[in-house]
């Protein structure tokens, strides 16, 4: 008997439990803590399960979420997840990082007047609950179709077409340059906020599928994309935006100045936390300048502090709701104890016999709004002012890596070095040939890079299966 | 992808061992200049490597390492059978070979291995080849034999004159070409030796490439922990290079990074060696 009558709006989402800001600073365990099987039920028992599901239409990959809820709900959680992994092959991944507040959850009816259902914590616990209690079984898979699709990259857009391909029984190898497969996920996003041992089960699921994962292979050099060619029937170029961008100025080459991409490299997949124990080491020292207002940047002024630095600044040269950081994010850095230094930016670092001493600032003025809709910041002339500090990060965005692109003839590229891929099917201007994720948007969101892997998929699919 | 060591032997007591690596691949793709970056185990550090050889036909390529540090040292426990757990590759832009007319390649210490495969290369592109290689002492020389297989000319110096010219390697550069000339000068070797090379080279204006060996992690351009300043801009080593024009490179720059982790790379090697003495001092 279904219940007639209309639900009790719960205003607020069940807080999760954390990790303590002081607790927490000094550790690398995950910050959020997950809902236990109770809060989730609470959580769940607040969506109403709506007929028109707006918040799907907010999901890049369509996760059916009244449906996955509803599961919840009746306490199946082994048919929540089932639900989930129709077509989400990441949930405990995109449940911890995605941005929730400007996709699914933007558009919960709730949200309207009030916080909307957290559907991002439930679709990490139902991930998590099947890591601890359920069967991680694989979908079921067709008979072989006798393709052989070459994925280059091993990110979030590579994994996700990998898996799409595979379930309609294509066989797929995939091509990582680093020696661990995760992109992003692996050398990128903090341990804190995503536990590398998540990632490696969550691959393990593609490799029980039969995707095969090639490691050291750094395609443009080992192998081309025009060789590949010759071995499988489709290729699909997913390597994201891997080239650090520096400001070109004075004294960004002095010892101490990381970019964020080398310094979550050696922290995340190299695990110099773990230093001496594991060989690759990381200077952080007492103080610690982070450049940048997005995710990068706070995850890498978190992991500044978890390495021992007493004073984490961070430097942003917009104000606050131009912080193109998750609200979350810029929540849990502020409760740390990272220091915001809002509409500054960075003019100079000063060092010392080639070590960083400080790095001078100038604070800026923020104009009316351009075509963007962002303010653009002026320079305040006599404003300068400097912070001493032994190491400064680099986190102002990254550009398109040259490798495949370079040694791939005949591929369109945008302006800005992009591979110029159609939208909706990843089509590149070669036959045979897709792309998809930061290689053609520039860094956007996992979420994101997973709905185009969906979406080459599909046109891979369509391609090999000869429709046009 | 992980790589068997085929054969390894130490040639030049105690510290330099050659190792020759099976890589099938690599070995196909690698063109002289390039470079693989290695991981020995799942807690080891990623360090690039030069290319001391490359043979497609037996689809291996050669690595001359000096015992030095924590990695190199645990790699000199390493036997023939054993298998190093990443081996990536080839990395870096192929130096550029061409004919040129005369070619002289400066080497220093070990840094002479990496120069055998650009040597036979600018050899087989028509190329007169001469080679000036040092090092301290007669005793820490390497590759002078196959230096002079591929070579027209081998010019050996040593500091303390226990073979051939006494003196350092510049000294016998500077010669070479106040009598002959040269088309193109090459570089391998300590980053303090390049730069007295490109000192050297500068009244002459000759063309003076070297390869660079910095820090790098992922040797594909996506950390910029191996950027270096050439002709007033910042160069990835990794993916832009090694090579570049010597006479455009801010070497104290270049020298200042390779001291980032000096304390560190002390402390892991220190750690190590404590925890195995027994394989250090069995050195083969």
């Amino acid at each position: 008997m279904e219940e007639k009558k209309k639900p009790k709006i719960i205003p607020a989402k069940t807080p999760v439990p954390e990790q303590a800001p002081l607790a927490r600073r000094s550790n690398f365990k995950e910050v959020s803590l997950g809902y236990t099987k109770e809060l989730a039920l609470e959580e769940a028992s607040r969506c109403f399960g709506c007929k028109n599901r707006p918040c799907v239409g907010g999901c890049p990959v369509g996760v059916p979420i009244p449906e996955f809820i509803a599961f919840l709900k009746a306490g199946e959680f082994q048919k929540a997840i089932n639900k989930i992994k129709e077509t989400n092959l990441l949930p405990a991944v995109c449940g911890r990082v995605c941005p929730q507040e400007n996709q699914c959850e933007k558009f919960c009816t709730l949200a309207k007047k009030h916080e909307a259902v957290a559907i991002g914590r439930l679709e990490r616990f139902a991930a998590d609950w099947e890591r601890e209690n359920g069967k991680g079984g694989t979908p079921p898979l067709p008979p072989p179709t006798g393709k052989k699709v070459a994925v280059v990259g091993s990110g979030p857009a590579g994994l996700t077409c990998a898996y799409d391909l595979a379930k309609q029984g294509h066989k797929v190898f995939i091509f990582e340059a680093l020696h661990a497969p995760g992109g992003v996920l692996f050398y990128g996003i903090p341990e804190f906020r995503l536990p590398k041992d998540i990632v490696r089960r969550e691959i393990e699921s593609l490799r029980k599928m039969g995707v095969e994962i090639v490691t050291n292979a750094v395609i443009g050099k080992l192998i081309t994309v025009d060789e590949l060619l010759d071995d499988y029937d489709a290729v699909f170029i997913s390597t994201g935006a891997g080239l650090p961008k520096f400001m070109n100025i004075e004294g960004e080459n002095l010892n101490g100045v990381y970019s964020a991409n080398e310094f979550l490299t050696r922290v995340n997949l190299m695990r110099a936390y773990q230093f001496p124990e594991y060989d690759t080491p990381i200077r952080v020292g007492e103080r610690v300048a982070v450049v940048g207002g997005g995710n990068v940047a706070m995850d890498a002024a978190r992991n500044a502090l978890r390495l021992g630095a007493r004073e984490v600044t961070l430097v942003y040269r917009r104000s606050e709701v131009e912080l193109p950081a998750r609200k979350e994010e810029v929540h849990h850095a502020r409760e740390e104890g990272v220091r915001f230094e809002l509409c500054v930016n960075p003019a100079r670092i000063i060092g010392g016999n080639g070590w960083v001493e400080a790095i001078e600032c100038v604070r800026m003025d923020l104009c009316e709004a351009d075509e963007s809709g962002r303010r653009s910041p002026k320079p305040i002339t006599g404003s300068e002012f400097q912070i001493p500090v032994d190491t400064v990060i680099m986190a102002i965005g990254t550009g398109a890596n040259p490798l495949v692109p370079q040694n791939t003839k005949g591929l369109a590229l945008t302006k800005r070095g992009y591979i110029a891929a159609d939208e909706e099917t990843g089509k590149t201007s070669r036959e045979g040939i897709y792309a998809g994720g930061d290689i053609v948007t520039g860094s956007a969101t996992v979420i994101s890079a997973m709905g185009a892997g969906r979406r080459a998929a599909r046109a891979i699919h369509k391609y090999l299966s000869g429709e046009k | 992808m992980s790589a068997k060591i085929i054969e390894k032997k130490l040639i030049r007591p105690p510290d330099v061992f050659y190792y020759k690596v099976s890589a099938p691949l690599i070995s196909k793709k690698a063109r002289p200049g390039q470079f693989v970056i290695i991981r020995l185990n799942e807690k080891g550090e990623r360090i690039p490597l030069s290319l001391a050889d490359i043979n497609p036909e037996e689809g291996t390529i050669s690595l001359i390492v000096m015992a030095i540090g924590k990695t190199t040292s645990e790699m000199a426990t390493m036997k023939a059978g054993d298998e190093i757990l990443d081996l990536c590759g080839p990395l870096g832009q192929p130096t550029h070979i061409e004919k040129t007319g005369k070619v002289v390649l400066v080497g220093g210490g070990f840094g002479v291995a990496p120069l055998y495969p650009i040597a036979k290369a600018f050899k087989a592109a028509g190329n007169e080849v001469v080679t000036v290689m040092g090092a301290r002492s007669r005793d820490l020389l390497v590759y002078e034999k196959e230096m002079n297989a591929v070579c027209d000319r081998v010019v050996v110096t040593t500091d303390d004159g226990s073979r051939g010219i006494k003196g350092p390697v510049t000294a016998a550069l500077e010669q070479e070409l106040s009598k002959g000339g040269a088309d193109l000068v090459m570089a391998v070797g300590p980053a303090i030796m390049m730069k007295f090379v490109c000192r050297t080279t500068e009244p002459f204006k000759v063309k003076t490439i070297v390869s660079l060996n910095t820090i790098m992690i992922d040797g594909t351009g996506m950390c910029g922990g191996c950027r270096v300043r050439v002709g007033g801009e910042t160069k990835f080593a990794c993916a832009d290079g090694p090579d570049f024009d010597g006479h455009l490179v801010d070497w104290d720059m270049l020298l200042g990074r390779q001291k980032m982790y000096v304390a560190q790379e002390k402390e892991s090697f220190e750690a190590w060696k404590k925890r195995h003495a027994h394989a250090v001092s069995e050195g083969e």
